[in-house]
């Protein structure tokens, strides 16, 4: 059954960010109920690195779904920073994930006709950044992660690698707490792949909140703790091996 | 934040350059015939409206027949100078004149060619009502007096070299009008028509004797006295014509005109083409609607996933719904700003043809009222065609949408 680690890997103070109480997910297909999710319950503190894997019908990409506020469960209930987002509308979900979670996908999805400078300040638009904010701020992040010098290019005309950097500039433009990476090195090589999981490290060093959803095991092991999905639910918590391990991918 | 939206819908339309060409293409064809065609009838009302204005609000005119310039009914259906004595007798007619034409064949040094021949009233006033009436000012020479029997006023285009003849003619030469020679002494102003300035003028009693024509009349023009309203004058002429030619209401082979009348004649005709060649150009217009509908629904599921994403990172639906509309919206006006320019250049391009054809008359104008229509109307065309896929957009679920492949 559930083997749980009682002990948590840092001594931080311990404020749920996402509290996700008993979560069901039930999808009609036809006559059929199709159980995504069977009482997940699951808890990420302010601060924390979680991994979260599964294989493929575990359940996955519906707790990512209900991590990042893009779907609301059938039973049970959802807390994202105290508030219970269980029953909010689609527009009010989207602002609060425009404002405290940033995404990164697996296929980066970039916004094709826009430079990598207008894409990362595309979620500040949303929130209604003034211009003047969100291009100084859009500059900075790309400068950070060292894509200075091709911020008006589109993303047909950048690498694997520099795409999902831009991604993660995207995802950090709103200043969220939460970074939420979605098999974020599933389209990249191995060695691009470390690059992107030391930039989600050095994030994570810089106090966000990062959740990791992988298949890959060598990916998750970066993380503090791994919670391991299965049949809609956790089954396993385990701590990452190499989290305190200084990698060298870089 | 809308003008950044209108960025993003302008980058996505370039980003598709042939599909967009295309899709404002049906905009752009509408708005094109509906600008040129409300511009060349604007023209054509404008042209019509001065014309009427130099006649003066103080003319009657009355045709034979039953309707204005079309057949009538059995029975008399020529106007005669007892007419036009009848009239004369009605209170608040001030004078009276008219004219009688043929086609006869003229020739002038060895050319014969066929054309118009007007006899008119010679008395100055009577001369004056026929000028104001076909907007006539001479341009050379003088106007036919009563004295005159074989003397010619010609049109402005008989004046021309490769006009009427190969060679203008000049004052003081002559012309041989059915075997007789006619001195010319006068030329009028260009009329802007071919068949109205190759036309030759001589004295209405010399016309009678050359037609055999003793008594018809084509067309008589009443001038009324100052401080009496044309509307009620023209009724009593009618009214008089009715009893001597013992016709009841109703029953009339004659058209009696007010000058005003005219003018709602021919604005309500061109008003009537105007309405059917403009909803056919709106049916094109519809069309294009249509096309942009088409191009927006494409849009929305090619870019399914990119909606699914924009929603992740926090738009909100009425997002969506904003920068699609934005976009159909803009591939309208855009359409609409190339389908004005198309159709002014259209409308030139007639007026242009209308001169070189002899048609003066016209005369287009950029109205600004019409070109704000123009854009305006097609940006609502494309904005209200790109509304279902844009609410359709909005309906994805951004789960969903983000694993679409």
């Amino acid at each position: 059954m559930l083997k749980k680690t009682t002990e948590k890997p840092t001594s931080r103070p311990q404020k749920p960010i996402i509290k996700i109480d008993d979560v069901w997910k039930i999808y009609k297909i036809g006559d059929v109920d199709i159980y995504a999710l069977r009482g997940l319950s699951l808890t990420i503190n302010h601060g924390d690195f979680v991994a979260v894997m599964g294989p493929s019908g575990s359940g996955k990409s519906t707790a990512v779904n209900m991590i990042g506020c893009l779907d609301i469960p059938t039973k049970g209930r959802i807390f994202l920073d105290g508030q219970d987002i269980s029953h909010l509308t689609e527009s009010d979900l989207a602002q609060i994930r425009g404002k405290k979670i940033g995404f990164v996908f697996q296929q980066f999805n970039l916004i094709a006709t826009l430079t990598a400078l207008e894409n990362v300040m595309l979620p500040m638009i949303f929130q209604g950044t003034p211009e003047e904010e969100r291009k100084k701020k859009a500059k900075e992040l790309l400068e950070k992660i060292g894509l200075g010098d091709r911020m008006h290019h589109k993303p047909s005309e950048l690498s694997g690698g520099q795409q999902q950097r831009v991604a993660i500039a995207r995802a950090l433009s709103n200043d969220p707490q939460i970074i939420l990476a979605d098999e974020p090195t599933g389209n990249l090589d191995q060695k691009t792949g470390k690059e992107i999981i030391a930039l989600l490290r050095q994030l994570h060093q810089n106090g966000k909140t990062i959740v990791l959803v992988t298949h890959d095991p060598d990916v998750a092991e970066y993380a503090e703790r791994i919670e391991k999905l299965m049949d809609g639910k956790i089954v396993s918590i385990v701590k990452g091996k190499n989290h305190n391990h200084q990698h060298t991918g870089r | 934040m809308i003008l950044e939206y209108f960025k993003i819908g302008i980058k996505n339309i370039r980003s598709r350059k042939m599909r967009s060409w295309l899709t404002m293409l049906g905009i752009f064809i509408g708005i094109a015939a509906i600008v040129a065609l409300l511009s060349l009838g604007q023209g054509l009302r404008n042209a019509i409206d001065e014309q009427f204005e130099m006649m003066g609000r103080d003319k009657i005119m009355i045709t034979p027949g039953q309707n204005f310039g079309f057949g009538g009914v059995a029975g008399q259906e020529i106007l005669t100078e007892d007419d036009r004595d009848l009239i004369e007798k009605v209170n608040g007619v001030d004078i009276t004149s008219g004219f009688l034409y043929k086609t006869v064949e003229v020739k002038y040094k060895n050319e014969v060619k066929t054309t118009f021949v007007t006899g008119i009233y010679t008395s100055g006033e009577e001369t004056e009502v026929m000028k104001s009436m076909q907007n006539w000012k001479t341009a050379e020479g003088r106007d036919l007096s009563k004295t005159d029997r074989y003397k010619v006023s010609v049109g402005c285009e008989v004046t021309k070299d490769k006009g009427l003849f190969k060679k203008g003619v000049t004052l003081k030469e002559t012309i041989e009008l059915l075997g007789k020679e006619f001195r010319v002494i006068g030329a009028i102003s260009c009329l802007g028509n071919k068949q109205d300035d190759t036309q030759l003028f001589i004295p209405i009693d010399t016309a009678r004797d050359l037609f055999d024509e003793h008594d018809k009349l084509d067309m008589i023009f009443v001038k009324i006295k100052d401080g009496y309203t044309p509307k009620l004058v023209a009724e009593k002429i009618a009214d008089k014509m009715r009893k001597d030619r013992d016709l009841d209401k109703g029953e009339e082979n004659f058209q009696v005109q007010t000058s005003e009348q005219l003018i709602e004649v021919f604005g309500s005709i061109l008003g009537i083409i105007e309405a059917v060649l403009v909803g056919i150009a709106a049916i094109s217009l519809l069309v294009g609607g249509i096309g942009i509908m088409n191009t927006m629904y494409t849009s929305v599921l090619e870019r399914t996933r990119e909606i699914g994403v924009m929603k992740a990172i926090g738009a909100r639906r009425r997002t969506i719904l904003t920068i699609f509309l934005i976009e159909s919206g803009l591939m309208g006006a855009v359409g609409g700003i190339i389908g004005v320019v198309l159709g002014f250049m259209i409308s030139y391009g007639v007026e242009l043809g209308a001169k070189l054809a002899g048609f003066s008359y016209l005369s287009v104008k950029i109205s600004p009222w019409l070109v704000l229509f123009g854009i305006s109307f097609a940006f609502i065309v494309g904005s209200a065609a790109g509304l279902l896929p844009a609410i359709q957009a909005t309906k994805l679920e951004a789960v969903d949408a983000l694993r679409y492949e």
